[in-house]
């Protein structure tokens, strides 16, 4: 088995290795192709991260509040859905059959489309995680809220929400990993993403083994650089005896 | 997938630096008393019905030529395994020595015959343009403006791409995961065209809710001679392989199984994907040579 890393130098029209590995003038070597791809997968997972947290959230909190039945069921209806499809059906849903039925949304680019299922696939898990934050406090700081005269939403704005996220806040570093691994699946409608050029530039270059251990290491930095963001995050907004329901005993 | 395509490759990479390549697959192949076959699951030359049944054009070829494997090695029983490959692990399957010949839909280009070793052509593939019936393109020309379709990990994307440089045109491309999505991109117009092999074209269209409604248009973009794949420095096994062919040619029996595959109804739709043996493909058959893609697009 002879390696063979200078094809990433290879103009990708002619396959003649560019000087510097980048290529000049509209032309681009593998290796502009695959940072390219990076950037496409990067893009999509940040942007459907931003779109998850923010209805995980609402659709998480919204499932704890008491006194609004529907707004309950509009949650859990919510979760159930987006999370038992699985998300290659629901890129699928999202391109062919919504619009079918909904003719303006042809013109939607395959990219939005893929961060509206990605980031809606995984605001069901997040929601997941902000209930059982939430529902993880001991009843005693709701009815501590109450005590004082705080609204709903300002008990859940200073008592609840503040503390349910400090819990969270491991799983929810898998959750934001696994939108990075997940955001292959945009190869399906045409996003030209790491997985995508993966599966293109072995098939050109016949150098499948350099091609995807380039790859794997550029989602490892990705995922790896998204986990230590969080960890800082972490240890950032820790309170002290406040870290972890088990560490601050039973109330 | 990214992770299943992964772990052939390191599979692929381990097999590859400790078995040494026996390098004599009659000897291997009289020894077990087995042979193990490549075939495709979804290819336009070989597909599968399910249940572990392989079937199709190059299948059938595969099969004749293994009887007359059995038949040169005086085996009383010859042991067939049948091995599904993809695009992305062939290659490594058969270098590797998982599989003996692999016959399904692999093109013959220079770049792969630094790996592995081709039989001589048996079908000649050219790449041409699928549209709408009542569409207004008719060459690579009319792609100027358009929204081309074609499939992730086929050549035709590499293709495009040269035809976008070399005639001046701008289009954009997109690209179906597979043949099946590349077409409804078509069907439900996302895309002004699709190009693909002939073949896949054809079959694609005669599997459709109504065939009439698209056509293929314009000279090819590209021909593609598609050949057996074994191990590399095999010259016994490859004249097997080649005198089979010859004899099949010689006969009419793969003018029959062309016949049968491409002319008749084929499982499982029982529709036919009417595309007549061309000339190239016949030409290749007449004089038998494995001259890789290159050789053809001069």
């Amino acid at each position: 088995m002879a390696w063979d890393w200078q094809m990433f130098c290879e103009d990708t029209l002619d396959r003649t290795v560019r000087e510097g590995c980048f290529g000049t003038d509209g032309d681009i070597t593998y290796l502009d192709w695959m940072l390219s791809a990076w950037g496409w997968t990067v893009s999509v997972s940040l942007l459907a991260l931003v779109l998850a947290l923010a209805a995980g959230v609402v659709i998480g909190t919204i499932r704890t509040l008491p006194d609004s039945k529907w707004a309950v069921r509009f949650g859990n209806a919510w979760v159930e859905v987006f999370r038992n499809i699985p998300l290659l059906v629901q890129i699928f849903l999202w391109y062919h059959v919504v619009p079918a039925i909904f003719p303006a949304m042809k013109s939607v680019s395959g990219f939005v489309l893929v961060v509206l299922a990605l980031g809606f696939f995984t605001s069901a898990r997040i929601a997941e995680q902000v209930r059982s934050g939430i529902q993880a406090l001991p009843r005693g700081q709701r009815y501590a809220g109450m005590a004082v005269g705080f609204t709903t939403w300002q008990t859940y704005r200073h008592v609840l929400l503040p503390n349910a996220f400090r819990i969270i806040i491991p799983p929810l570093t898998s959750e934001t990993m696994n939108i990075f691994k997940n955001s292959s699946v945009a190869f399906a409608v045409s996003v030209t993403e790491l997985t995508m050029f993966a599966m293109q530039a072995q098939e050109e270059t016949g150098r499948g083994i350099e091609i995807y251990l380039a790859v794997t290491g550029l989602y490892i930095v990705s995922a790896f650089a998204i986990n230590r963001i969080m960890t800082f995050i972490e240890k950032r907004v820790r309170v002290p005896g406040l870290t972890a329901p088990s560490a601050a005993g039973g109330h | 997938m990214k992770k299943h395509l992964l772990a052939i490759a390191i599979t692929a990479l381990a097999a590859t630096s400790t078995m040494a390549q026996t390098g004599d697959t009659l000897a291997k192949i009289k020894s077990s008393g087995s042979i193990t076959l490549g075939v495709r699951e979804s290819s336009g030359l070989a597909y599968t019905l399910g249940n572990g049944k392989y079937v199709g054009f190059h299948t059938e070829m595969a099969e004749n030529i293994v009887q007359d494997l059995q038949k040169e090695l005086g085996l009383s029983k010859l042991n067939v395994k049948y091995q599904p490959v993809t695009s992305q692990n062939r290659i490594p399957l058969v270098v590797n020595g998982t599989v003996d010949l692999e016959c399904g839909s692999t093109t013959n280009d220079l770049n792969r015959q630094k790996e592995v070793d081709f039989a001589n052509t048996t079908y000649v593939e050219q790449v041409r343009i699928a549209v709408k019936a009542d569409s207004d393109i008719n060459d690579v020309k009319d792609l100027d403006g358009k929204t081309v379709a074609t499939t992730t990990g086929t050549t035709s994307v590499q293709l495009l791409r040269q035809n976008k440089r070399a005639a001046g045109i701008k289009f954009k491309d997109i690209n179906g995961k597979d043949h099946a999505d590349s077409f409804l991109l078509l069907e439900t117009g996302r895309a002004d065209a699709f190009v693909m092999d002939a073949s896949i074209l054809a079959g694609n269209i005669s599997k459709s809710k109504n065939p009439k409604d698209f056509k293929i248009v314009g000279e090819p973009l590209s021909t593609e001679p598609i050949a057996c794949m074994l191990r590399k420095n095999d010259p016994a096994f490859m004249k097997a392989v080649n005198d089979s062919i010859a004899r099949q040619v010689q006969d009419g029996t793969l003018e029959k199984l062309w016949d049968k595959w491409f002319l008749q109804p084929i499982p499982p739709t029982n529709t036919s994907v009417g595309l007549p043996l061309s000339d190239a493909t016949r030409e290749a058959w007449n004089n038998p040579n494995n001259k890789p893609k290159e050789a053809y697009n001069e």
